[in-house]
Parts: structure tokens; sequence; C-alpha cells
């Protein structure tokens, strides 16, 4: 039975016009296992402050986990049932989590200057889930279907109106908002959180600022 | 819920008193987060930067 190794012989993996080939070596070369699931980490990572952005991920698992439930049940279960109302709460509870431990995990970052030595676009990326996120929580308060959700439309119209994008971003038109909140913001929002961790798995932690012994990077 | 919310106002600084309260925990959790001793595993040593 033929190997894939085989196949590849020993030439340089760049001549090979295989595609897939290609992928899965620049993979094996930016992402090696070792990096994505690493099972040591420099001793400057014993600090609280990096346990802020795991807490933001395990937030953002509940948010999507409880809000699969809520879009399964519909508006009518999570405000008439008991179960409703604490799938309901429970959602709200975990997007204020996530949102408190990503501003620690901005600030932890940002003073620790997490942009260096190559991470600009891991610092950018992160920026971009900020405002996605914003975006998202904004249609999922506009998406609860009570008086509140109807009293931010109202007031928000007349600001996307002035801003130019009321007429493809109606925040009155309850199935655009309730669309966009458990479609493709949380999609936007998934995959942005998957390519900010791939980017810091492949770079490292970024070391401390004039760490004892070594040199500003 | 239904009644107004208490607002702290000192100058131009005008916020509620919730919001006031999310903010101060947020930067107390922040200070811990920087002094409180970190748990390490017995023996651990140093991985590298990846």
């Amino acid at each position: 039975m033929a190997t894939t190794s085989s196949l590849e012989g020993p030439t340089p993996p760049a001549q090979s016009k295989s595609w897939t080939l290609r992928l899965r070596q620049a993979i094996d070369r930016h992402l090696p296992m070792d990096h994505l699931l690493p099972d040591r980490q420099p001793y400057y990572v014993g600090s609280w402050v990096y346990v802020f952005g795991v807490v933001t991920i395990a937030a953002l698992v509940w948010v999507v986990v409880s809000g699969i439930v809520l879009a399964f049940f519909g508006p009518q279960w999570w405000h008439d049932s008991r179960v409703g109302r604490f799938f309901n709460s429970l959602h709200f509870w975990s997007v204020q989590l996530f949102f408190i431990f990503m501003v620690l995990h901005l600030w932890g970052q940002y003073f620790m200057a997490g942009w260096r030595s190559g991470r600009a676009a891991t610092w950018m990326i992160g920026v971009v889930i900020f405002a996605v996120s914003i975006l998202t929580a904004f249609t999922g308060y506009l998406s609860q279907q009570n008086f509140d959700a109807q009293f931010i439309a109202i007031n928000a119209k007349d600001a996307m109106n002035a801003a130019g994008i009321g007429v493809f971003f109606n925040v009155l038109n309850f199935g655009q908002m309730y669309g966009l909140h458990i479609m493709l913001l949380p999609i936007g929002v998934t995959i942005l959180v998957v390519l900010h961790i791939v980017m810091v798995r492949t770079r490292g932690v970024v070391k401390p600022i004039d760490p004892e012994g070594g040199v500003r990077p | 819920m239904d009644t107004p919310t208490t607002y702290f106002h000192w100058g131009f600084i005008l916020i509620s008193v919730s919001n006031l309260l999310v903010i101060g925990g947020m930067v107390v959790l922040f200070a811990i987060a920087l002094v409180a001793p970190f748990p390490h595993p017995k023996g651990a040593d140093d991985g590298d930067n990846k």
C-alpha cells in the first residue's frame, strides 16, 4: 500500500503542484501541534493577567451554547417558561462576563504592548473582534422581543439614519436584527476568535518589557 | 425596575452608579491579577516562547 511519504519523496515542498500538499506542509511549518497545544509555557506566563483571555473564550462558549438553546425554542419560550427565562438570563450574564473579561484582557495586552515583535495583526484582529462583538450585542438587545428592545430600536433609528446606514441596517426590522444576531455576526466573531488564537499560538505569548537578563525586542 | 436609576455626577463626568460599580470592580480585579501569586506546579521548567 502506497504511503503519502513515498509520494512526497525528499524533494522540497515548495515545488509541489498539489495545493493540498502545499497547504498541509505550510500548516506543519507554521503551526506544529506542539505550538497549538503546548504543555509548557514560558515562566512569565505564570500570572493571573494571562488568564483573562481564556476566561473570555469560556464566556463565549457559554454565550454560544445558551444562544443555540434560545434560538431553538424561540421568543415566547424565553419569556414565558421558567427554564426559558433561565437560559435567557444565562445568555445575558455570560455576555456580561464576555465583555468584562475581554476588556480586562485588552487592558493587560495594552500595558504589556502585546503588539510587539510581529504581533500587530493579532492585536488588530482583537480590535475587530471587540467591534463586531459590540454590534452583535447591540442586535441582541434589539432581538429581545420586549419593550426594552422597542425602546432601543426607536431611539437608535435616528442615529442609524443620520449615519446613512439606516437603508440597509434597519433597527426596527426584527427579522433583520435577529438574523444578524444569531447567524452572521456570531459566525464572524467565532471565526475571528479562532484566527486570533491561532495567531497567538503561532507567535507565542509576547515577552514582558525588559525582562530580567533580556533585551527589549 | 421601573424607577429611574441613580447617577454619579462629578463635573463633566456623568455615569450611572451601576456602571461605575462594574468599572470599579474591573479595576480592582485587574489589580488583584497583577499582584496575586500564581500557582506553579512543583518542578516546572520554562517552556519555549510558543
